[in-house]
């Protein structure tokens, strides 16, 4: 369905580039990392994802169970574009961009997809300013390679989240029904 | 029980209705097919209505299969209204390419709005 979708007229931007290191507002040293390979670091994503609180899922992702949280992983980690945050040599936070294709093996142009957004923070480190940077440095990456259009949907109560993903530059771009859609455009 | 399983012409509703002949041959429900009308889908009513036919005769299910005009929703939640309907079973949303469940329009206004029990398929 790629192109379908409507988006702001005025790019956003510029963005952070990772490799970062940060403090977050509890006085903890965070990294933001784009991995060159995500497979070099999927081990302890999938360790994040373990120690996720259930009740934050968001339309049935991240899955429970380290072997369904691994597969999804493995399903989407090919020609996705991800950030993780680093507290010492743990992954606190992930944020990913899925092209919106059904054929990812034939991108040739980044520009020319359209890339579905996601974001988890683990709960200990939620609320300390992680989740703003950590989007800040994902489109920062995505802005780097190339990626120009970035959507996602959100569950239309949960206004922290909104409000999160307004502040980075986002707008709403239609309410389908139960979930809101937003849409970026980067520099 | 008396099931109503309604259909948009989606890949999501044929897979719907297989679950529900499925279902309904195992335990013998007695079973309504209502096709509605959402010109964008990828299958038009006829094809639809024509799908469900073929379905339908391989499990050897008998079943009424009914058209029904206007808003989706709407005309089927009427439908399910009017009739002595058990249940109301129609697809469960479709998955982003992230995997994240997406319920669309017509979902929506069929879990506010039914009064009869619904379903989702998955």
């Amino acid at each position: 369905m790629a192109g379908t979708r409507p988006y702001p007229d005025e790019p956003v931007g510029p963005f952070p580039s990772p490799p970062t290191t940060d403090e977050d507002r509890e006085g903890r040293a965070i990294e933001f990392v784009a991995p060159d390979d995500f497979e070099d670091v999927i081990g302890d994503v999938v360790e994040m994802y373990v120690q996720f609180d259930p009740t934050d899922r968001a339309q049935g992702i991240p899955p429970t169970g380290e072997d369904r949280i691994r597969n999804w992983l493995e399903t989407i980690a090919e020609e996705s574009v991800n950030v993780v945050a680093y507290h010492d040599d743990d992954v606190i936070g992930h944020a990913m961009l899925v092209p919106d294709t059904s054929d990812p093996a034939a991108i040739e142009d980044k520009g020319d997809i359209e890339w579905e957004l996601a974001i988890f923070v683990l709960q200990d480190y939620q609320r300390a300013g992680i989740g703003t940077k950590l989007l800040e440095h994902l489109l920062g990456h995505a802005s780097d390679i190339g990626i120009e259009r970035v959507w996602l949907t959100v569950e239309r109560w949960n206004n922290p989240a909104i409000a999160l993903y307004e502040r980075v530059g986002f707008e709403s771009t239609g309410t389908e029904s139960f979930e809101q859609e937003m849409a970026i455009l980067l520099e | 029980m008396n099931v109503l399983v309604g259909l948009v012409g989606s890949d999501e509703s044929v897979k719907t209705l297989r679950q529900t002949v499925d279902r309904t041959h195992d335990v013998g429900d007695d079973l309504t097919v209502a096709v509605v009308e959402k010109p964008e889908s990828k299958r038009s009513q006829e094809e639809m209505v024509e799908q469900a036919e073929e379905l339908l005769a391989d499990a050897d299910v008998e079943a009424e299969i009914v058209t029904l005009e206007g808003d989706p929703g709407s005309a089927l939640v009427d439908y399910a209204e009017q009739g002595e309907f058990d249940q109301l079973v129609i697809g469960g949303g479709t998955l982003s390419p992230m995997g994240k469940i997406q319920l669309g329009p017509i979902t929506e206004f069929v879990l506010l709005n039914a009064p009869t029990t619904v379903k989702l398929v998955r």
